[in-house]
């Protein structure tokens, strides 16, 4: 099969992850979009790995979920506090720093 | 002639026998020490401060004479001698030791300045019984005598103008002595400022000798004198005359001296005759190989010199204040002194036998004005006087054997050494001989007039006192001096003058007398018969004027020449009108630029930065979002290029 079919989807769904951190408001969404994109940067290493016959590509692609799981970690953690205090998951809403 | 001159004038010789001369820094600093302990003392020292003080100008006086006698003891050839007290400044070749030269001139003024101002402390003592800062002021009076020490002790131009310095310094602490009137504070500050004028022509002219010689002590520049350049010695000569003006008030920066008498009386006194207005003088005669290598500027000495003396008479012709009276004779008389300065070795010996002679009529009249001031509770308006010749005989004896010398009466100190300088003018020759001789004569009448006004004013005719005034003879302290100094009024200048006594004495510095004494001679000759004669029309005019009619309590209006003399012939008008108003518009000038252009400049740059600012904040909207969709274009806009810079 074709490595490239991977990259094009890979490409299809980074997109999807970026449109979907721009226009969601929901914190929770907005983080599982995140993912999304990160998932789709992992497909891409993979890809361009089997590609060249290279074996950084994987490497990188374990130090990707290594870092995303951490992200996750902290990111739910502040999503669960903002929303704790202000009744609300709106990314729009944790505006304190402007004012 | 010069190049002679100036080869028995510059051998010095170094003081190392251990003698009274290798101290001779003790004059300076006996007097320093005497302020120093005074200064530093306070209040402790007020009870015995004074006589302290007194003690300390003794010492120096004693010293000085002691001097005087070893240098009589050595050759005339060898009595110039350098002094190393330790050295000053060292850097690269710019080299400067602290040395005093002692000789005949330096330890006549010496002599002068310690004796004469021995005598003003003990005066000083009765004068300012009654005041709360009298430990101060005899410890600026000390300070005084050791910066005049200084000035005239000095071995090079640089510890001159350390002296030079001092005596500006403590002048403006004892005109502003009563600083709490504003008048004098105001008096203070413009003799300084004065003087400063003076100052920048003294320190530009040892600037220029420094770049001319490479040194700025007074024996190698003097021997180097005829090698340099006659325009050089020319600037130096003329710049030397701007300071010796400032310092001895003669035009035009005379302004500052009839404001001084602002100062209690004493200073007056010590300002007008033993110490500071003789300096210019002082300065001339010692620089004279440079003004010998500069007749340029020797003529303008002695045009200065005659333009003083006449501008001081006539202002001390219509003063109706005593100490004014007195201080535009003080300008006339160091007219005199400047313009025989100016005329080169053969008026050198009259300018300091006149000096002399001088600081001792001067300071007694001085003397005698402040004993009169205070009797008349500090009265000075000499209208006020009258008839006081019975009620204080001492003061009228002193003051009148004063007054009989200042105006040349025969055989008295004035008229030997004022004679010598007439002498010297004439036998200048030429035309300017002629010219400057007949100004000395005419100021000789002057001099009659105006001193003869004061004297009939003050003691004779009748009283035209305050309600409140008591008259009283004054304390011992302030009488005594007086004496001493109305005998040196009548005798001393036949001691000096005699067989040219002096003038062989000083001849190592300033050369030889260039004729015999000739007392038939200086009798008969028509100049000096013309300034008795015109001597004798000014005291019979004053005698009609002010003795034998009435004189008004308030001054009549008078004529136009008498209102200028009033108005000090427009000199401080002179000076608002050409310096100090340009100077106020230039300060407001700057100030409105400063103001204006250089704020405005960098207000506006701030101005515009915060503007700039108030505009990029709006950027940050707080919109998570927003930063997010920045952030992939910016990622964007890297990625393309890469992409376009790997491609290209």
């Amino acid at each position: 099969m074709d490595p490239m079919n991977y990259i094009v989807l890979a490409a299809i769904v980074f997109t999807i992850g970026a449109v979907g951190v721009l226009v969601r408001r929901n914190a929770i969404i907005v983080f599982m979009c995140v993912e999304l994109m990160l998932n789709a940067c992992n497909l891409a290493f993979v890809a361009f790995s089997r590609m060249h016959g290279g074996i950084e590509g994987q490497v990188i692609a374990f130090f990707v979920m290594v870092v995303a799981a951490a992200e996750v970690v902290v990111g739910l953690a502040i999503i669960m506090q903002i929303f704790r205090t202000r009744r609300s998951a709106s990314i729009d809403d944790a505006n304190l720093l402007k004012n | 002639m010069t190049s002679m001159l100036a080869a028995d004038v510059h051998a010095v010789t170094t003081a190392a026998d251990g003698g009274v001369l290798s101290y001779a820094w003790l004059m300076i600093a006996l007097p320093l020490l005497g302020a120093a302990v005074l200064l530093l003392g306070g209040r402790r020292t007020n009870a015995w401060g004074h006589w302290l003080a007194i003690a300390a100008a003794l010492a120096s006086f004693v010293w000085a004479v002691l001097s005087l006698v070893q240098l009589l003891g050595r050759t005339p050839e060898e009595r110039s001698v350098s002094v190393h007290v330790y050295q000053w400044i060292k850097v690269g070749g710019f080299d400067i030791d602290l040395s005093l030269l002692v000789d005949p001139l330096s330890i006549t003024f010496a002599l002068l300045i310690t004796g004469v101002g021995s005598l003003i402390h003990i005066y000083s003592v009765g004068y300012m019984a009654h005041d709360e800062n009298r430990r101060r002021f005899f410890a600026y009076l000390n300070l005084f005598v050791a910066a005049m020490l200084v000035l005239v002790l000095a071995d090079n131009y640089a510890v001159l103008f350390l002296g030079w310095e001092g005596v500006g310094l403590a002048s403006y602490l004892l005109i502003g002595f009563w600083q709490h009137k504003p008048s004098a504070a105001v008096a203070a500050k413009k003799a300084f400022l004065i003087n400063r004028v003076g100052d920048i022509g003294l320190l530009v002219s040892i600037m220029l000798l420094f770049t001319t010689f490479g040194t700025v002590a007074f024996s190698p520049v003097f021997g180097a004198v005829d090698g340099a350049g006659q325009g050089v010695m020319t600037a130096v000569g003329l710049l030397l005359l701007l300071g010796a003006c400032g310092k001895s008030a003669q035009l035009p920066l005379q302004a500052w001296l009839l404001d001084a008498m602002e100062g209690p009386t004493p200073v007056s006194a010590l300002i007008h005759a033993a110490t500071m207005v003789t300096a210019g003088v002082y300065l001339i005669v010692r620089s004279g190989p440079i003004f010998e290598a500069a007749p340029t500027a020797q003529l303008v000495v002695t045009i200065v010199g005659a333009a003083t003396l006449l501008a001081g008479a006539i202002i001390g012709c219509a003063k109706d204040d005593i100490k004014k009276a007195l201080a535009g004779s003080t300008m006339s008389q160091i007219g005199y002194m400047t313009l025989a300065a100016g005329l080169g070795p053969i008026g050198y010996a009259a300018a300091i036998a006149h000096l002399v002679t001088h600081g001792f009529f001067k300071a007694g009249l001085f003397l005698g004005a402040g004993s009169v001031m205070h009797a008349m509770n500090d009265e000075v308006d000499m209208r006020r006087y009258g008839g006081l010749r019975t009620v204080m005989p001492v003061t009228f004896a002193t003051f009148g054997a004063g007054y009989l010398a200042i105006i040349g009466v025969p055989f008295l100190s004035g008229w030997w050494t004022k004679e010598g300088i007439i002498q010297a003018a004439f036998d200048s020759g030429g035309l300017t001989g002629q010219i400057l001789g007949w100004v000395t004569v005419l100021g000789a009448g002057l001099t009659a007039f105006y001193m003869s006004r004061i004297m009939f004013l003050t003691f004779f005719g009748e009283k035209r006192w305050a309600e409140d005034a008591h008259p009283h003879e004054s304390p011992t302290t302030m009488t005594v001096p007086m004496i001493v100094l109305a005998v040196g009024s009548v005798a001393l200048g036949a001691v000096l003058v005699v067989n040219y006594t002096l003038a062989h004495f000083l001849a190592p510095v300033v050369g030889a007398p260039h004729h015999e004494f000739d007392l038939v001679h200086m009798l008969t000759s028509p100049y000096s018969l013309a300034a008795l004669a015109l001597m004798v029309v000014g005291v019979g005019y004053a005698w009609l004027r002010y003795a034998r009619s009435e004189v008004p309590v308030t001054a009549p209006k008078g004529n136009f020449i008498t209102v200028a003399a009033r108005e000090e012939l427009y000199g401080n008008a002179i000076n608002e009108g050409l310096f100090m108003r340009p100077g106020q518009q230039l300060t407001r000038a700057a100030v409105a630029f400063d103001d204006h252009a250089v704020d405005g400049v960098v207000n506006g740059v701030a101005r515009s930065v915060r503007a700039a600012s108030e505009n990029l904040r709006l950027m940050q909207t707080g919109f998570a979002r927003s930063y997010a969709l920045t952030m992939l274009f910016g990622a964007a806009v890297v990625l393309a290029t890469t992409l376009g810079v790997n491609l290209a």
